[in-house]
C-alpha cells in the first residue's frame, strides 16, 4: 500500500533564496510523523508548500493523487488540512461559525456530527462556542484552530507548531489531544520546535536543518541519538559533545 | 427657516441618501472580500437603469451583447488558466455560466423586447444583465490579478471604469434618458407627499439591508464571505474559493447597482457618464463607515443625502465641494482613533 | 561620470530632437505633453511608489500652479517668470495644509482621502468666479526671454524639457541621500526608521510638498503652454490619470515616470487619431480601448515597464564601494552619574484588561550581556518596545544612565544610545545592505533635502557610508554589501540589523532572537563579536530560545512568563531554577 501523503525532492524557493533543498517524506495512514529543527530550517515552508501556500518544485502526491494540479481548495476537498502557525482564525466571528466553516466543503447533515465530535474533544471550545475567536486565549485558539481543521473530516492533519507560545500545561493538553487523533483515523504531520513532547507521541520523525532533513528514523530512535539530543531536546544533555 | 422646505429637504435627502446607502454597502462588501474599490460602480447603476429604460421602449440595450462577449472572454481565461489540467466538468461548468447563461439572455432579450413588455420582465432582464456583466467583470479584470496590492487593483478599477463609461456612451448614447416609474400611487402626509416610487426607494433599500444581514449572519455561503473577508489564507485553508467570494461579491455588488439605477431613473434623467457621481456618493458614505461596518455606512450614505439636499438648496454652486469636503474631517477622526497599524505588506 | 552618462546622452538627444529637419510639429506637441505629465508622475514616484503615501489629488496641485500664473497674468500684469515662485509657493503652501490631514490618514484612508479632495477641490475650481468658473482663463501670456517668445510647441519644450530633466536629477540626488534613505525606509512601516530617530511624519509631509511642488511647476508650465487653464485636466479623472502613468512606469522609479508619461500620452494619442478610422466615427472608442490596455497592461506587468526593461538590460549599474578610511565622529552624548545603564522599574503595560508586561524590575549595568528569555506572549518583545520608546509603560519606570526616560519616543530613546534589531526583520528589501545599515547612522548626520538634491551633502554622505561599510565589515557580510537586503536569507537580513544597529555608536544594543535562522557556526561568531562588543565597553541585552546560546554567552539571566519576572540569575542559577524548569525549560531530564 502506498503512502497517504508522499513528497519526493521537494525544493521551494523565495526569489533567489532556495529555502527546502530536496526533501522527501511519507505519512501512512493511521501514522504520526514530526518533523523537528531549529527555527528558520524550512519546516514551515514546506507544510505551507505541500497544502498548496506556496508554490514548490518536486513530486507531491496525496491518497495516490498527484497533487501538482491542485490548489488549496482542492487539497482541502482531498482530506488534507493544515493548522497553520498563526492559526488563522476568523477573529471578528464566533466559535461555532469558525467550526461551521471548517466544514464548508462537506454537507450540512456530516458536518452536525462532525461539530459534536469536535466538542466531544475539546469542551473548552462548547463552553466559548459564543464567544469571538479573536478574544480567546492563546491555548483556545489553538484548540479552535485545530477544531476547524478537524471539521472538515481531513484524512491528514498537518500542524504547523501547535505549542508555539502556550503554557506548559495547555501544551500537555493539546498533544494528549494529538495522540488521540490517531485512534480517530486521523494521520498527523507534526511540526514543532518542541522536540521533546513531539517525539513522545510521534511514530517516526525527521530531523530538519537548513532545508534538508538530516535525520529520519522512528521517533525513538531519533530521541536517542545523541546530536539531536544535544541540539534539540535543551541543554539537559549538553555535557556530551554538540557536533 | 420654513418648516415646510425643511421637511422637503430632508425628505429628497434621505431618498438620495437611501441610493447611495445601497451603493456604499455593496462598495464595503466587494472592499472587504476582494480589497478592490469599486470605482465602475457608478457603471452598475448606469447600465441597469439605462438598460431599464432602453427595454422600457421596446429596444434592446448594447449591454446585453457586451455579456455575451464577456462571457466568451471569460470562458477562454478560464480555460487558459486550467490549460494544465482541463477536466470535463470544470469545462462544462464554465461554458454553462460563461457562455450558456449570457446567449440564453440574449436570445430571451430579443424575443421578449417590445413595447408591450411586462414592466417585471424588463426590470428581471436588465438585473440579468447587469448581473452577468458584473460576473464576468470580475472573472476578466480582476481574479487573475486578486494578490496584488490594493494600489493596482485600484488602478485596474480605474481602467475599467473608463471601459465600461465609454461603452455607456456607445449603448446609450449622449442623451439622458427617463424610465418609467415603478408605481404612480402616491401618500401625502401632512404637508409631504409621497410618490410610491420614493416609497419603492425606502422599501428596497430596508429590505436589502435586511436581506444582506440575513445573508451575511446566517447563511453558508454568507459567512464564508465574511470568513474571506477577515482572513484570506483561513478561508482557502477551510476550502472556501477567494475567487468564488470574489465572484458573488461582484454579483451581489452589480444587483445592488442595478437596482438602484432602476429605482432613480423614473425619478431624475440619467446620462450615461452619471453614475460616475452617484456611486462616488455612495463611495463617501462607505469611507465614513470605514469600508468595514454595514450599519455606519447606511446612516452615513442618509447623512451625505441630507448635507446634499441642504447645500444644493442653500448653495449650490458649492454643493459637490460641501460633499466631499465633507468627509476629510471623518477621515482625521477615524485615523486618530485607529493609529496607524505597522503595515508589513504593501 | 560614469554613472552621469546615460542622463546626458539622453539630454543631448531629447535637445535635438526639435532641430530633426522634417519632425511633424504634432510630435513635438505630444512631447510637451509628456515631460508635463512626466513632471507630475515623478512627484507621484517618490510619493507613493517610494513613500508608499498613494495621492489621487495631484492634478489638483497642477491646478493651484497653472490658476496661479493665469491669474497673477492676467488680472495683475505680472511677468511670466516671477509667477514661477508664486506658483511653486501656493502649491506648496496648499500641499502644507493638505498634507497635515493627509499624512496622518493611515493604511486606505489616505487613498481615499485623496480623492475626496481632489475632487473637492476640482469643483472649487470650477465655481470660484475669479478664477472664471467652467470656462477657466485665458489669454496668459506666453513665456519670454528678452524679445523672445515662446509661442510655438517646439520653442516652449526646451523649457518643459530642461525642467524635467532637472527635476529628474534633483529627485535622483534626493533618493541617494540620508534624507532619500529615511524616505525608502517609510513603505515598510514606521517602527523601524523611527528606531534610528528618522521624524516620520515630517518626512512624510516632506515627500508630499515635494510631489505637490513638482505637479504645481507642470501647472505653471502647462498654463504658458496651453496659454489658458481651465478646471477639466485639474479633475479627478486626470489625478487617477498621473497615478496611472507612474503605475504603469513602475512607481518606484524616477525614469519610469518619464517612461509612463510617454507610454500613456502616446497611446491615448494613437487610439484618439487611429481608432476612428478602423471603426468609423464612434466617439470615446478611446475610452474603452485604453481602459481595456490599461487593466491588460497591469496583469502583464504589475510591477511596472521600467523595471521591467532594466531586468533585460545585460550589464548592471555598478555602485562606488565606500571608502572606510573616512572617520566618523562618535556622537556626543549626556554622560550619567550612574553605574546602571539600563533600570527598568516596575515596568507594566496593559493592552485593554491583558498585562502584557506585569511590574517587572531588572537592571543592564554597563559591559554585561543580559539574555530575556520565556515562553512566546512572555512579555519579551512588549518589554523591549517599553525600552525603546515604541509602546509607552502603563505605570513604572524606565531609566537610561540614571536619567528617567518619560514616554519618550523612539527617535530620542535612540539618542541616548540605545539601539535595537526586530523580531521580524525591518529591512527596506530593494534597498541594499550598505544603504539598509546607513539609516542606523541617521543621527550622525545632518544634511536636508536641499542640500542633498543640490549634492552640498558628499562630504557627510562619504563619512556615514564609510562607518556603515565598516560596521558590514565587522557582522562580516563586506561581500555582501552591494545585495539587495531582500535576496539575503533570513539568518543574514537579521546580522544585517544588528550592523544597522552598530551604526548608532550604542551603550545599549538591544536584538531580538539574533540567533534565529543562523547556522551552528554563524551562532558562535555572533557570540564572539557580542562578547567582544561588550569587552569593547557596550552592552547587549537579548531576547533569545536557543537555550545553549543564551547560556554559553550571557553573563545574567531574566526570565518572564505571562508578563512576570519569574527568575533572574547567572546562567547555573537559572538552569537549576525550579520555577523556570516548570514555566519554560521544561521538567523532563
Amino acid at each position: 500500500m502506498s503512502a497517504l501523503l508522499s513528497v519526493a525532492d521537494v525544493h521551494i524557493s523565495y526569489g533567489k533564496v532556495e529555502a527546502v533543498r530536496g526533501v522527501s517524506l511519507e505519512v501512512g495512514t493511521n501514522e504520526i510523523v514530526t518533523i523537528i529543527g531549529a527555527n528558520g530550517a524550512g519546516k514551515t515552508t514546506l507544510l505551507n508548500a505541500i497544502m498548496g501556500v506556496l508554490p514548490l518544485k518536486g513530486r507531491t502526491s496525496f491518497a495516490g493523487t498527484d497533487m501538482a494540479p491542485s490548489d488549496i481548495e482542492d487539497r482541502v476537498a482531498m482530506g488534507l488540512s493544515l493548522v497553520p502557525e498563526h492559526r488563522e482564525l476568523f477573529g471578528t466571528m464566533n466559535v461555532e461559525d469558525n467550526l461551521e466553516l471548517g466544514a464548508f466543503r462537506i454537507a450540512k447533515a456530516v458536518a452536525a456530527r462532525s461539530l459534536e465530535r469536535v466538542y466531544a474533544l475539546f469542551p473548552r471550545l462548547k463552553e466559548r462556542r459564543k464567544q469571538l475567536a479573536g478574544t480567546l486565549s492563546g491555548g483556545e485558539q489553538q484548540m479552535l484552530a485545530m477544531g476547524r481543521a478537524l471539521m472538515g473530516a481531513p484524512k491528514l492533519l498537518m500542524l504547523d507548531e501547535p505549542s508555539l507560545g502556550l503554557a506548559p500545561i495547555i501544551v500537555a493538553d493539546i498533544f494528549r489531544t494529538v495522540g488521540e487523533l490517531r485512534a480517530a483515523g486521523v494521520s498527523v504531520l507534526l511540526v514543532e520546535q518542541n522536540a521533546q513532547a513531539a517525539l513522545q507521541i510521534a511514530d517516526r520523525a525527521y530531523v530538519m536543518e537548513l532545508g534538508e532533513f538530516v535525520l529520519e528514523g522512528s521517533a525513538r530512535d531519533i530521541a536517542a541519538n545523541k546530536r539531536v539530543a544535544a541540539s534539540y531536546l535543551g541543554f539537559q544533555h549538553e555535557g556530551e559533545s554538540a557536533v | 427657516m420654513n418648516t415646510t422646505i425643511l421637511l422637503f429637504l430632508l425628505q429628497d435627502g434621505i431618498t438620495n441618501g437611501a441610493v447611495y446607502a445601497l451603493l456604499g454597502l455593496a462598495l464595503v462588501l466587494v472592499f472587504a472580500v476582494t480589497r478592490v474599490i469599486l470605482i465602475p460602480q457608478g457603471e452598475f447603476v448606469t447600465y441597469g437603469a439605462l438598460s431599464y429604460a432602453m427595454l422600457a421602449t421596446g429596444q434592446v440595450p448594447g449591454t446585453v451583447q457586451l455579456a455575451v462577449a464577456m462571457g466568451i472572454v471569460a470562458f477562454g481565461l478560464d480555460l487558459f488558466f486550467a490549460r494544465k489540467a482541463l477536466r470535463a466538468r470544470l469545462v462544462m461548468r464554465s461554458a454553462a455560466l460563461n457562455i450558456v447563461f449570457p446567449v440564453a439572455l440574449l436570445v430571451v432579450t430579443y424575443k421578449v423586447a417590445g413595447p408591450t413588455t411586462p414592466m417585471a420582465v424588463n426590470i428581471a432582464l436588465a438585473l440579468l444583465i447587469v448581473a452577468a456583466i458584473g460576473l464576468f467583470l470580475y472573472r476578466i479584470a480582476f481574479q487573475p490579478i486578486a494578490h496584488t496590492s490594493v494600489l493596482v487593483l485600484l488602478i485596474a478599477s480605474v481602467g475599467c471604469h473608463l471601459a465600461l463609461q465609454g461603452l455607456g456612451l456607445v449603448f446609450f448614447g449622449a442623451e439622458g434618458l427617463r424610465g418609467p416609474a415603478l408605481s404612480n400611487a402616491a401618500l401625502t402626509v401632512g404637508p409631504l407627499r409621497f410618490t410610491g416610487q420614493s416609497l419603492a426607494v425606502y422599501g428596497l433599500t430596508v429590505a436589502f439591508i435586511v436581506g444582506l444581514w440575513l445573508f451575511f449572519g446566517y447563511t453558508r455561503m454568507g459567512k464564508a464571505l465574511r470568513a474571506t473577508a477577515v482572513n484570506r489564507l483561513g478561508a482557502r485553508l477551510v476550502g472556501i474559493r477567494t475567487t468564488l467570494s470574489g465572484q458573488i461579491a461582484f454579483l451581489l455588488a452589480s444587483v445592488i447597482g442595478a437596482i438602484s439605477g432602476i429605482l432613480i431613473v423614473p425619478i431624475t434623467t440619467l446620462y450615461y457618464d452619471t453614475g460616475f457621481l452617484i456611486g462616488l456618493k455612495g463611495f463617501i458614505a462607505a469611507i465614513i463607515g470605514g469600508l468595514v461596518s454595514y450599519p455606519l455606512t447606511a446612516v452615513a450614505a442618509i447623512l451625505v443625502g441630507i448635507v446634499e439636499a441642504f447645500s444644493s438648496f442653500y448653495a449650490s454652486n458649492f454643493k459637490e465641494v460641501i460633499v466631499f469636503t465633507l468627509i476629510l474631517p471623518v477621515l482625521v477622526l477615524r485615523s486618530l482613533a485607529a493609529p496607524a497599524v505597522e503595515e508589513e505588506k504593501d | 561620470m560614469a554613472q552621469r552618462l546615460p542622463l546626458i546622452i539622453f539630454a543631448l538627444v531629447m535637445a535635438l530632437i526639435p532641430l530633426v529637419p522634417g519632425i511633424p510639429p504634432f510630435w513635438i506637441v505630444l512631447l510637451d505633453n509628456i515631460g508635463l505629465a512626466a513632471l507630475v508622475a515623478m512627484g507621484l514616484v517618490l510619493l507613493t511608489g517610494v513613500g508608499g503615501l498613494t495621492s489621487f489629488g495631484q492634478a489638483a496641485f497642477c491646478g493651484f500652479g497653472a490658476y496661479t500664473t493665469a491669474v497673477l497674468t492676467t488680472a495683475y500684469g505680472v511677468s511670466p517668470w516671477v509667477t514661477l515662485p508664486a506658483s511653486l509657493l501656493v502649491s506648496g503652501i496648499a500641499a502644507v495644509l493638505l498634507g497635515i490631514v493627509t499624512v496622518r490618514l493611515s493604511g486606505h484612508y489616505l487613498p481615499l482621502g485623496t480623492i475626496a479632495w481632489g475632487i473637492g477641490l476640482f469643483y472649487l475650481f470650477s465655481k470660484l468666479e475669479f478664477l472664471g468658473r467652467n470656462d477657466g482663463i485665458s489669454g496668459i501670456p506666453p513665456l519670454s526671454i528678452g524679445s523672445f517668445r515662446m509661442l510655438s510647441p517646439d520653442t516652449i519644450y526646451y523649457a518643459i524639457w530642461i525642467a524635467v530633466l532637472l527635476c529628474a536629477l534633483l529627485t535622483m540626488n534626493l533618493l541617494d541621500s540620508r534624507t532619500g534613505r529615511a524616505i525608502r525606509a517609510l513603505r515598510r512601516g514606521h517602527i523601524a526608521a523611527e528606531a534610528f530617530g528618522v521624524q516620520t511624519p515630517r518626512a512624510k509631509l516632506l515627500v508630499f510638498i515635494y510631489a505637490a511642488v513638482l505637479a504645481g511647476l507642470s501647472g505653471w508650465l502647462y498654463a504658458h503652454f496651453q496659454r489658458a487653464a481651465n478646471p477639466t485636466p485639474f479633475g479627478a479623472q486626470a489625478g487617477i490619470e498621473y497615478l496611472f502613468i507612474a503605475v504603469v512606469g513602475g512607481a518606484g522609479y524616477v525614469w519610469g515616470a518619464v517612461l509612463g508619461a510617454g507610454i500613456v500620452v502616446i497611446l491615448k494619442e494613437v487610439l484618439q487619431s487611429y481608432l476612428p478610422y478602423i471603426f468609423g466615427g464612434q466617439s470615446q472608442l478611446e475610452t474603452i480601448v485604453f481602459g481595456i490596455m490599461l487593466v491588460l497592461l497591469l496583469q502583464l506587468a504589475p510591477s511596472g515597464v521600467w523595471p521591467w526593461l532594466m531586468s533585460l538590460l545585460p550589464f548592471k549599474p555598478s555602485r562606488k564601494t565606500p571608502n572606510t578610511s573616512i572617520k566618523l565622529e562618535h556622537p556626543t552624548r549626556a554622560s550619567g552619574s550612574s553605574p546602571v545603564l539600563l533600570q527598568i522599574d516596575k515596568a507594566r503595560k496593559q493592552f485593554g484588561g491583558v498585562t502584557a508586561v506585569n511590574d517587572v524590575s531588572f537592571d543592564v549595568n554597563a559591559r554585561e550581556i543580559v539574555a530575556l528569555i520565556g515562553p512566546n506572549g512572555a512579555g519579551k518583545s512588549t518589554t523591549f518596545n517599553l525600552i525603546t520608546g515604541v509602546l509607552t509603560a502603563t505605570s513604572g519606570k524606565i531609566s537610561v544612565l540614571g536619567k528617567e526616560v518619560e514616554n519618550a519616543p523612539p527617535q530620542e530613546v535612540v539618542k541616548l544610545g540605545v539601539s535595537r534589531t526586530f523580531q521580524h526583520v525591518k529591512l527596506v528589501p530593494d534597498m541594499t545592505v550598505l544603504e539598509n545599515v546607513a539609516i542606523g547612522a541617521h543621527l550622525r548626520g545632518s544634511a536636508g533635502a536641499v542640500a542633498s538634491m543640490l549634492r552640498l551633502d558628499r562630504a557627510e554622505e562619504a563619512r556615514l557610508l564609510a562607518e556603515a561599510a565598516r560596521q558590514i565589515a565587522r557582522v562580516g557580510l563586506s561581500d555582501q554589501i552591494d545585495q539587495l537586503a531582500g535576496s539575503l536569507s533570513l539568518g543574514q537580513q537579521r546580522i544585517v540589523e544588528i550592523a544597522r544597529a552598530l551604526c548608532v555608536d550604542p551603550m545599549l544594543l538591544l536584538l531580538d532572537e539574533p540567533a534565529a535562522g543562523l547556522r551552528h557556526m554563524e551562532k558562535q561568531r555572533l557570540a564572539t563579536l557580542l562578547r567582544q562588543l561588550r569587552d569593547g565597553g557596550m552592552s547587549v541585552l537579548l531576547v533569545e530560545h536557543d537555550m545553549g546560546f543564551v547560556m554559553d554567552l550571557a553573563d545574567r539571566i531574566v526570565v518572564l512568563d505571562f508578563g512576570t519576572k519569574i527568575a533572574e540569575g547567572t546562567p547555573a542559577a537559572i538552569k537549576r531554577n525550579p520555577d523556570v524548569i516548570k514555566a519554560y525549560l521544561g521538567a523532563a531530564a
